[in-house]
């Protein structure tokens, strides 16, 4: 039985101990915003947050977050308002979207951690987080937009 | 002439085997019924409860998913699997028949209470600088407050003749420590305090002081690193090969957070050290012991970290990519690592800078390895967070070639066969808990 925190919800799981957090997410608890893409940890498509940071849930055993805070792209706002959430609908990013919402949950760690990433930054923090419609530049963009609204606005993230 | 030799040197022998047994021989002590909670203060019973959790007596004592205290915690030691004994007060398959003396003699001389040599997995040749009132006070604990479990040990499986346990008395005398607690008149009273729990029932150097061939603690390297339970546990002294040195903060930060920004994180069989452990013991106790080890460190204390030269460099370093077309290392580190472990000018605590973590430039990648193959839980480093586990992601090849690149990025020489010897750490058994 695994036991942790969603959105801010206690949760149980009747699942074996090395089932992957995506798929405890996604198939017994039914929060279908987190995407299985690689499988390996090296696709970003898959990102959650434990205890505040960026996680690939894909290959994150449930037995190892055991009593964690986990947030998913359902949990990240209460209105889909995040700065990046805005930013993102803003400069259009999505093209087919599959990727995003591990995108913008990669973007909200690294706001936090780096308040006002330069381009090196960017590349460096988000270049695990893979794009097949090339969307990068665009991902860029706004979150640069995004942080200049959480400067402008005191917003806080 | 030749019968005068031979008659003199059978002599000696006996004579020796007669002393030596009376040293190796010791009597039973008479069993009792379990003392009650009312026998002891709530107070001594408290004392107790810090001190055993302080001991991480229930981390050796209880194996994954089973009953605390109740034993059959597996050890794979050079010499065979132990299987830790039933500390519970059960009378039948415990301690329950145990006396305070009985517990007494086993904490100081590794006795049990018939009289036979327990083996030197368990420390008492720590345990034995405790005071008897701390002594007491984990008796008390232990006999009133933990439930009985009515659980048998497994057999161990150490070959003959290493199972005769009268020869332990000889590994006693050749090897263990038997002084009590001296203190030491020319360190502050804090220092002291650290020392006598560190050496104590903290028993740090039961991991971090090596051993010789036979298992003994090697006193005169002391905390100077070792290979234990298939990690390392590094050295704690100026012998430590981290590229920043640790001052009693950054010991004191590491022991309460699980985390030295400028170190790394507390994983494998420190985790529960730290979060199952010492985090019972009060803040001034902690402090104590991280001052302690600063000593040895030898790190000066006013020194500042962020103004390190080598820190600077990793953090410069970083901002230098290789060819990710090229280099493969780079390309799955930038992909598979890169998102947490990146810091921008400045280090950001759950950041870790592996460049800079004592991990990467250690003698062997065992503890870089492992963390990669299996992660860390949200029990262990910092409280709440987690990182993944690549085992079943990465290849051997793809793991060395991340590895390779980090320990190279560092500075450092590469490691001899990387790839078979993150294949050997990948097969290691796992069974911290």
């Amino acid at each position: 039985m695994a036991k942790f925190i969603l959105n801010g919800e206690s949760m149980t799981a009747d699942v074996e101990s090395d089932t992957p957090l995506l798929w405890v997410i996604r198939d017994e608890l039914n929060m279908t915003g987190t995407k299985f893409g690689c499988g390996i940890g090296t696709c970003g498509a898959c990102t959650v947050h434990v205890g505040g940071r960026a996680t690939r849930s894909c290959i994150t055993p449930v037995s190892s977050v055991e009593g964690a805070e986990i947030t998913t792209i359902e949990g990240l706002s209460e209105k889909d308002d995040h700065p990046l959430q805005v930013s993102w609908k803003n400069l259009q990013v999505p093209q087919c979207g599959y990727c995003q919402s591990g995108q913008i949950m990669q973007a909200a760690a690294l706001l936090k951690d780096i308040p006002k990433p330069t381009d090196k930054d960017i590349d460096a923090v988000m270049g695990g987080n893979l794009c097949r419609c090339m969307t990068y530049v665009r991902i860029r963009s706004a979150i640069h937009e995004a942080a200049n609204a959480i400067e402008i606005k005191g917003v806080q993230s | 002439m030749l019968k005068r030799i031979v008659y003199g040197v059978s002599g000696a022998v006996i004579i020796g085997l007669g002393l030596f047994s009376f040293y190796a021989w010791n009597p039973s002590i008479d069993p009792i019924t379990p003392p009650v909670k009312s026998d002891y203060s709530q107070q001594v019973i408290e004392q107790g409860k810090v001190l055993a959790a302080a001991g991480y007596c229930s981390t050796c004592h209880t194996p994954a998913g089973g009953k605390p205290y109740a034993g059959n915690y597996e050890m794979h030691t050079e010499f065979g699997t132990i299987y830790s004994s039933n500390i519970t007060p059960d009378v039948e398959t415990g301690i329950g028949s145990w006396s305070e003396e009985a517990f007494n003699r086993a904490m100081r001389s590794g006795v049990s209470r018939d009289g036979h040599h327990l083996l030197p997995a368990f420390p008492f040749e720590h345990f034995n600088k405790m005071t008897d009132e701390d002594i007491r006070a984990v008796y008390a604990y232990i006999m009133t407050s933990v439930p009985a479990v009515n659980q048998v040990k497994k057999e161990n499986g150490i070959p003959f003749p290493l199972n005769i346990r009268w020869l332990q008395a000889g590994w006693k005398l050749l090897f263990a420590d038997t002084q009590s607690f001296q203190t030491n008149d020319n360190k502050s009273e804090q220092w002291n305090r650290g020392a006598y729990l560190a050496e104590g029932i903290a028993h740090c150097g039961a991991c971090h002081t090596p051993r010789n061939a036979l298992g003994g603690e090697k006193y005169d390297q002391m905390y100077q690193g070792a290979d234990i339970d298939g990690w390392i546990a590094p050295s704690l002294t100026a012998t430590s090969t981290s590229p920043i040195p640790w001052r009693a903060q950054d010991f004191y930060e590491y022991l309460t957070t699980g985390n030295s920004p400028y170190h790394g994180s507390a994983a494998g069989p420190m985790a529960p050290v730290m979060h199952k452990g010492l985090s019972a013991l009060p803040e001034h106790d902690v402090q104590a012991i991280s001052l302690y080890f600063a000593d040895h460190s030898g790190a000066n204390e006013s020194d500042d970290p962020a103004a390190n030269a080598n820190l600077q460099a990793a953090i410069k370093a970083q901002h230098t990519q290789a060819d990710l077309r090229i280099d493969e290392g780079a390309r799955l580190y930038a992909t598979a690592c890169q998102a947490c472990h990146y810091s921008s000018d400045e280090l950001v605590k759950g950041r870790p800078l592996l460049t800079l973590g004592s991990a990467t430039h250690l003698e062997q990648p065992t503890n870089l390895v492992n963390v990669i193959l299996d992660g860390v839980r949200s029990d262990q480093g910092i409280s709440g967070v987690v990182m993944p586990g690549f085992r079943d992601a990465l290849s051997d090849q793809d793991i060395s070639a991340i590895v390779a690149y980090l320990r190279q990025s560092a500075g450092q020489k590469p490691w001899p066969e990387l790839q078979q010897k993150v294949t050997e750490i990948r097969n290691q058994p796992r069974f911290e808990q």
